[in-house]
């Protein structure tokens, strides 16, 4: 039975749920709202909340788990000696996966039926014209062991879908039936429904743990697969990035990292001046109409997705800074894509964040300060340069901070503005990469997920992930520790 | 001693009267214009950086929305199409588009013919390249449906190349096509006499907002309409998930969490969470749903429970603005008279900072709508987004692009038609995003509440 239908019968079974549970409560009460311990609705409410959240939790939990034991079953009945010379255990597994879900495909679209889908042979009926019909081609022939594992994958999931339907159910009717009788005047309802609903909301809250936990967990198992099978001092001391598919490939970070902090520098740069100007203009001189106008429109800027500035890096920024120093003007930019390229529109990109960030910082600096630093005789311009400046600068340094942990980390500006090519160089008119972007290019191949060339990649995002949390961590510890307390 | 200061007094010393400026007075107010001068620099450079942008999001883009078709008259011809003369239809489907191409090709030069152009082009092949290569599926399509129409003579309106296309919206010049094997100088002359008889013509091209994408070769019938829907429905995952998720979480955070180190976890997480780069959400969509939970790659489900987790710390976030914002005196009362702690939060608070939570949510929406950099690692590229999804339910797990990720793809191409269709496909997203913008506006202009 699909998840959908368990999902759309365990709602109904709910609100029928809710339905009875409260003329029962109001039976047993002899009808006297008066005689209930809690208000009639909160009956219902625990009848219906008793027969669908464990349901869910239980649907939940299944489909997380059966997808995976299902693989691991198969793989482990996987004949080793059957796996061909040029691929490994997980290729085979996704091609079983694709042939089951074929074959599931075609059954559904009444292609073949059934009883014929479970006595496919390799010889026989070419499973490859049958997928294809059902649009899902096959690169080569099918191999009777990946047959053989496809119809056990088939096997396995119709009946775990089964159990599921019966679990889910079985645990809906459950609940439904021990709320249901538990159901009269003197129950505690209303404190039954409330702390269930409190679970409900610290596990909502703890999904940002989980999220956390998600993400470093699965950065470390990989960072430590790849770890086994490349050396770590490698990866950090060497120089040369060549990745090659076909082995013998040399993984060192430096030239990523130069290249991720040579952008963010020029895109800091360019960033900085203007936001901070921005900032100090709009808090400090403009007119309330001026700064109405002109603060959203800069925010403009932080709308407007990565994409936008990719494309915009591609296509305008590149060719615009090659006719000047491109072969035709001074000579020294080969391509559009470029480190320049890259950390000039990143700069834009960022001058609201600093901009809205330090406005936020410098509006926060008292008035009082001001006051007596006018009354001293000292203009408005010597006001913020000695005063409001020196005043707001952890939280200013806090901002830089933040906005170059935001360089360090985008994607779409350096995957298509700064180029492929790995490199050290100081020339900020050549193409560089980053860590972002060799992320990308690394796991968006059809690479073996066991191979180091895709492994690396999550090397790479442990070590992005982990300069990000540090520069936020300092950032906040900068603005925490010398911030100014003025009351 | 007062006596002794005043006695050499400031004006003195400085021998000028108070309304004569000297030296340093001026220094200062210069060093104050310029001061500010720079202020106005800033703000101006970063205007002038945002309708450069907007510009030239325009100038490219509104050209996707146009599109050059032929208007020719096609004789289906019953000699090629259907040899037995049965108008049986599985004969007809045998007939392959190479057999449609050279109808077509003769039915343009008939056209030549007929507005008595003079061009060096005589021969039916010359004709190939004005037009695209959907075009003689199209009339197969038409044929197919219709097979009465065989033998008669019948007016379509196909698609032109992507050559002449580019030619006619100034893209492609004459110059440019110097070596270009998909097209020839003659070939354009031809174009601009079609253009002038009426054959050719430009109108408004719907095919890019509602079809789907083309291989590499085909840039003239690439359209957005099918990776909208699996933006959409990734929307609809993220909606359904982060809202009511992100609700709870700031309400037990707000209203019910004790103050201890369990709670102070959370809010750190939250606010770490809102600071990682989004390509490492997309590092733990693969490792986490695809590798761990075999997930099927490129669905839009998948895509949809990356970015939820994307977007809650922004919703958590502006839902505990919005909860804070409301004042302690309304669950005061709301608790003197009897109610529990539970009932005052959802009868009273909740409600009054609904709109509050709903502009977050949009917003957090907007952002999730544009990101682009976890669904490239999660396999949302490549030529996936060819196909409708076949029913509401697999377009959620059937393999489908989203708006941004379709961009990127068509940017990375190596034909510079696709650089056409990806800035159009930005105006389409960024529409999008506007009005989910305005609407988060609206609802904060109408609803909002000083208390």
């Amino acid at each position: 039975m699909p998840a959908l239908w368990l999902v759309v019968i365990a709602l109904a079974l709910a609100t029928l749920g809710f339905f009875l549970g409260r003329p029962r409560a109001l039976a047993t009460g002899g009808g006297d709202i008066r005689a209930l311990h809690s208000r009639p609705a909160y009956y219902g409410w625990n009848v219906a909340l008793s027969s669908l959240v464990p349901a869910m939790g239980v649907l939940l939990i299944w489909m997380l788990v059966q997808s995976f034991v299902v693989n691991s079953t198969v793989a482990a009945d996987f004949p080793a000696q059957a796996v061909p010379e040029d691929q490994t255990l997980s290729l085979v597994m996704s091609d079983v996966g694709r042939v089951a879900a074929g074959i599931d495909l075609a059954v559904r679209r009444g292609v073949i039926s059934e009883t014929d889908a479970q006595n496919l042979q390799v010889g026989g009926s070419n499973i490859r014209d049958l997928l294809a019909q059902v649009g899902k081609p096959l690169a080569s022939d099918v191999i009777e062991p990946v047959l053989t594992a496809a119809q056990e994958y088939r096997a396995l999931a119709s009946t775990g879908n089964t159990l599921r339907g019966v679990a889910v159910l079985g645990v809906a009717l459950l609940g439904f039936g021990f709320a249901f009788l538990r159901t009269n005047s003197t129950f505690r309802a209303r404190n039954v429904v409330e702390s269930g609903i409190r679970t409900l909301l610290v596990l909502a809250a703890c999904l940002a743990v989980l999220t956390t936990l998600g993400i470093v967990l699965s950065l470390v198992f990989n960072t430590i697969e790849f770890f086994k099978i490349y050396p770590a001092s490698e990866f950090f001391l060497s120089l040369t990035w060549a990745p090659s598919f076909g082995g013998g490939s040399e993984l060192g970070i430096a030239p990523l990292l130069w290249g991720t902090f040579y952008i963010s520098i020029i895109a800091l740069a360019v960033a900085v001046p203007i936001g901070l100007f921005s900032a100090i203009y709009l808090s400090e001189y403009a007119t309330p109409k001026v700064r109405a106008l002109a603060k959203p429109l800069i925010e403009v800027l932080a709308g407007i997705p990565t994409i936008v500035y990719g494309l915009f890096a591609l296509l305008t920024v590149g060719p615009l800074l090659v006719s000047v120093f491109g072969d035709d003007g001074v000579g020294i930019m080969q391509a559009g894509t470029a480190v320049m390229t890259a950390g000039l529109v990143m700069g834009i990109m960022l001058i609201p964040f600093v901009s809205s960030l330090s406005d936020d910082i410098i509006n926060a600096v008292p008035q009082a300060m001001r006051d007596g630093s006018f009354g001293l005789g000292a203009t408005k311009s010597e006001t913020i340069r000695q005063v409001i400046l020196p005043a707001a600068l952890p939280g200013i340094v806090g901002a830089i901070l933040l906005a170059a942990s935001r360089a360090i980390g985008e994607t779409m500006i350096v995957v298509l503005g700064a180029g492929a090519a790995a490199r050290l160089s100081l020339n900020p008119f050549d193409a560089m990469t980053t860590v972002t972007a060799k992320i990308v290019s690394q796991l968006t191949g059809d690479a073996d997920f066991a191979s180091p060339e895709a492994l690396v990649a999550f090397a790479l995002g442990m070590t992005l992930f982990v300069i990000t949390l540090g520069l936020n961590v300092l950032a906040l510890y900068i603005v925490r520790k010398y911030r100014e307390q003025y009351e | 001693m007062t006596d002794a200061t005043f006695s050499d007094g400031g004006a003195k010393a400085q021998g000028g009267s108070l309304t004569a400026q000297d030296d340093r007075t001026r220094r200062r107010n210069r060093a104050e214009t310029r001061f500010k001068a720079y202020g106005i620099a800033a703000i101006c450079t970063g205007l002038f950086f945002l309708v450069v942008l907007v510009t030239s999001i325009l100038y490219n883009g509104v050209g996707a929305f146009q599109q050059s078709f032929v208007n020719v008259s096609v004789y289906l011809d019953p000699a090629k199409l259907d040899k037995n003369g049965a108008r049986n239809i599985e004969d007809i489907k045998k007939v392959s588009t190479f057999g449609y191409a050279p109808l077509i090709q003769n039915a343009l030069l008939e056209e030549v013919a007929k507005n008595s152009i003079d061009t060096p082009l005589e021969k039916a092949k010359d004709m190939k390249n004005l037009l695209s290569a959907s075009a003689a599926a199209e009339v197969r399509d038409y044929v197919i449906a219709n097979p009465d129409m065989i033998g008669e003579t019948v007016d379509f309106r196909l698609l032109a190349s992507s050559r002449v296309d580019g030619y006619l919206k100034g893209r492609v010049s004459r110059e440019s096509v110097a070596d270009d094997k998909n097209i020839s100088v003659e070939q354009l002359d031809l174009t601009d006499q079609f253009r002038d008889a009426g054959v050719i013509s430009k109108s408004f091209n719907m095919a890019f907002i509602t079809g789907s994408d083309a291989s590499e070769s085909r840039p003239e019938s690439a359209g957005i309409g099918v990776s909208m829907l699996g933006s959409f429905f990734m929307m609809l995952v993220v909606l359904v998930l982060s809202l009511p998720i992100g609700v709870a979480a700031s309400i037990y955070l707000e209203e019910f969490a004790p103050k201890n180190r369990f709670t102070d976890l959370i809010e750190v997480n939250i606010s770490n969470l809102a600071a990682v780069p989004s390509i490492v959400f997309g590092i733990l969509g693969l490792a986490a749903f695809i590798q761990f939970m075999h997930l099927p790659q490129s669905a839009p489900l998948v895509g949809g429970l990356v970015l939820t987790l994307m977007t809650l710390p922004t919703i958590i976030i502006s839902t505990r603005a919005s909860l804070k914002s409301v004042p302690p005196s309304i669950r005061d009362a709301a608790l003197g008279v009897g109610a529990s702690k539970m009932q005052s939060v959802f009868h009273h608070v909740l409600p009054l900072a609904m709109p509050g939570i709903l502009t977050g949510t949009i917003i957090g929406l907007a952002q999730a709508l544009g990101e682009t950099a976890p669904l490239l690692l999660i396999g949302m590229v490549g030529y996936i987004a060819t196909n409708y999804p076949d029913s509401v339910a697999s377009g959620f797990v059937d393999p489908n692009s989203a708006i941004p990720a379709q961009i990127y793809q068509w940017a990375t191409r190596a034909d510079p038609a696709f650089y056409e269709r990806a800035w159009g496909g930005i105006i389409v997203l960024l529409v999008f995003l506007l009005t989910m913008n305005i609407i988060a506006i609206l609802l904060r202009r109408k609803f909002e509440r000083r208390w």
